[in-house]
């Protein structure tokens, strides 16, 4: 009788606790600006990207060029372009492209990353290679990287998602490798070691997890970095080919009629610093979450 | 001393070996991944046959990969990096002819940051947490979430097509005058180095407040030195390392987001260079810039790791 009912207090105290951890994590997210307003414009941005097609007034191509370069009016809430297309509807469109191309290289860059600093940071030789291989990627300047490979490869949307994981892969590999040496020098690995676990088993059961949040938090600047140079490709006409809207593409064209019509230029722009700045913040926030200690030094 | 700076040195030049053969052989591989057969690619669409015969006899491309490799980096090592078939010209001289123009807008763009950032940095630092630090870091967010070629084309539509105190685009050379010569570069380098500023900012506050709350600081503080000897000598240098770094990187950047910068203002720099190679898929040309660019980058952060060595005694004995 005794122990069931010594059991079920410890029970109590046990739910009671994880009730206040929870509390506490809840109200440790609530209270980091960053990470909320961050997170907040972020879900705008994908909800615009993934509902286009459903919400947008127009179709992207639909042309009408006696309405071109219109100023926005209650038809055409941001105005026209020079085409008469309406640009509320292409700059929605356009943030599909944006979200897209983001997360695609953010994801792809994250895997290659994540195994290319897992086994550099485990064996020797294969750690000198591959950094070398990734001093030489990185001294290479991003864009310029981009422009080259898209020169070669061709402009389409694919080749700007292949042409931007190779250029922020290395960044990721570095980022995971400076982890996860830290990480194989504890003892617990060598704990897990001497129990006759397999590399394969350490690497992936053992490290991997551990060096997952600083993995997170660069992959969210990558997501930024992957939209900005998104739209340096298309404004200069080396990423997304022209009918299809993407900021950077209609942005390249605002500059033609950039006398006659502000809204085509500042629109899209707007958007895009707004997405960039969701991303930065959402970093930001998320090293506050993670590793308290980095930032409250910097406060 | 003397000795511990000069292994500094060399080990310094020695660890860049690695890093440019990498460069190379990623530039080298472009004109491989170029779909078609690189003679091709080179010639562009109208080329005959023989013409395409021709060059690949001349450059060796039917010969194994690694062969290629070689005869094209015994050429860059010459100062050959090979011709541009549309300009009809050697992809060197080409670089030569765009690249005063590119250096200019860079150049004046560092400084422009510089001069932004340093005294935004220090005055945050100081008013840690104040509502002025605040307003700064927020500001300073705002521009680095700002791309470059963005922020040119609102100041574009704000001063030369609104207010029309500036000129919409193009370019003077210097020798046309100093005045003429800025006054036409003065848009384009803002655009570009308010960017800089914002990163450089953000870097120079952060490192002096590892800095300020020192012990060193109080006693100077202590001793009655003036507050503006305490910041200026006192903390900045010993916060200059870190600057030091993200100004080296800058200035890389600096020139790649000038290739951008320039596109939007008609400026015939390297950046159009790049444009007008990408339009008729000019691979060599493209090859040159983006090698010769590198190269610079590459330059100018040894020079920055080396004067590492020079200001702090600690970097090179670490590294004996």
């Amino acid at each position: 009788m005794e122990t069931i009912k010594q059991k079920e207090n410890i029970n109590e105290i046990r739910n009671r606790l994880l009730n206040q951890q929870r509390k506490l994590q809840r109200r440790k997210i609530l209270s980091n600006r960053s990470l909320l307003i961050g997170a907040l414009i972020l879900l705008a941005m994908v909800l615009i990207a993934v509902l286009a097609p459903f919400i947008a007034p127009y179709s992207p191509s639909d042309m009408n060029v006696p309405n071109r370069l219109m100023p926005p009016s209650a038809q055409h809430l941001l105005g026209t372009d020079e085409f008469g297309r309406d640009l509320l509807t292409r700059v929605m469109y356009g943030a599909r492209v944006s979200m897209f191309v983001g997360l695609a290289v953010s994801i792809l860059s994250s895997v290659f990353g994540l195994i290319i600093g897992l086994y550099a940071s485990y064996f020797k030789t294969l750690d000198h290679i591959l950094m070398r291989i990734s001093d030489g990627l990185i001294a290479i300047p991003g864009i310029l990287l981009a422009i080259a490979l898209m020169a070669a490869l061709g402009g389409s949307i694919w080749n700007v998602v292949i042409a931007l994981t190779v250029v922020f892969t290395p960044s990721i590999a570095r980022v995971v490798r400076s982890s996860a040496v830290v990480i194989r020098e504890q003892a617990y690995i060598e704990a897990v070691y001497m129990q006759g676990a397999g590399h394969f088993r350490i690497l992936w059961g053992n490290i991997a997890p551990n060096v997952l949040s600083p993995l997170l938090i660069q992959a969210t600047f990558i997501f930024a970095s992957a939209i900005l140079s998104e739209a340096a490709l298309s404004f200069l006409g080396a990423g997304i080919p022209a009918p299809e809207p993407s900021w950077g593409n209609i942005l390249q064209a605002s500059k033609l009629v950039i006398n006659k019509a502000w809204w085509v230029a500042v629109f899209p722009g707007v958007m895009l610093i707004l997405s960039v700045l969701s991303l930065n913040l959402l970093g930001d926030g998320l090293r506050d979450y993670f590793d308290p200690h980095i930032s409250a030094r910097n406060k | 001393m003397g000795d511990y700076m000069l292994t500094y040195i060399f080990k310094r030049l020695v660890s860049i070996v690695p890093v440019l053969f990498v460069v190379s052989i990623a530039i080298f591989m472009i004109i491989h991944i170029t779909p078609g057969e690189p003679a091709s690619v080179l010639l562009g669409l109208e080329a005959t046959p023989e013409e395409i015969e021709a060059l690949n006899e001349q450059m060796g491309l039917n010969r194994p990969i690694y062969i290629q490799y070689f005869t094209w980096i015994k050429n860059v090592f010459k100062g050959d990096l090979g011709d541009s078939i549309f300009m009809r010209m050697p992809v060197a001289d080409a670089i030569r002819d765009y690249f005063p123009p590119t250096m200019s807008l860079a150049i004046l763009a560092q400084l422009i940051a510089l001069i932004i950032a340093i005294p935004t940095g220090i005055i945050a630092s100081y008013k840690r947490g104040k509502p002025i630090d605040t307003a700064l870091m927020s500001v300073s967010l705002l521009g680095m979430a700002t791309p470059g070629f963005l922020l040119g084309l609102f100041l574009m539509l704000l001063f030369s097509v609104q207010l029309g105190w500036l000129p919409v685009a193009g370019y003077r050379p210097l020798s046309m005058g100093l005045g003429t010569h800025l006054y036409y570069l003065i848009l384009p380098a803002f655009s570009l180095g308010v960017v800089q500023a914002a990163l450089i900012a953000r870097m120079t506050r952060s490192s002096m407040l590892d800095v300020l709350y020192n012990n060193y600081i109080k006693t100077a503080r202590a001793k009655g030195i003036k507050e503006k000897v305490v910041l200026l000598k006192h903390a900045l240098k010993n916060a200059s390392l870190p600057i030091l770094t993200v100004l080296g990187q800058s200035f890389g950047t600096l020139v790649t987001g000038a290739v951008v910068i320039e596109s939007l203002f008609n400026i015939p720099g390297m950046g159009q260079l790049v444009l007008n190679s990408i339009k008729r898929r000019d691979i060599a040309v493209i090859q040159g810039v983006v090698l010769f660019i590198t190269l610079i980058y590459v330059g100018v952060n040894l020079f920055v790791d080396l004067m590492y060595g020079v200001i702090d005694p600690r970097v090179r004995l670490d590294r004996k």
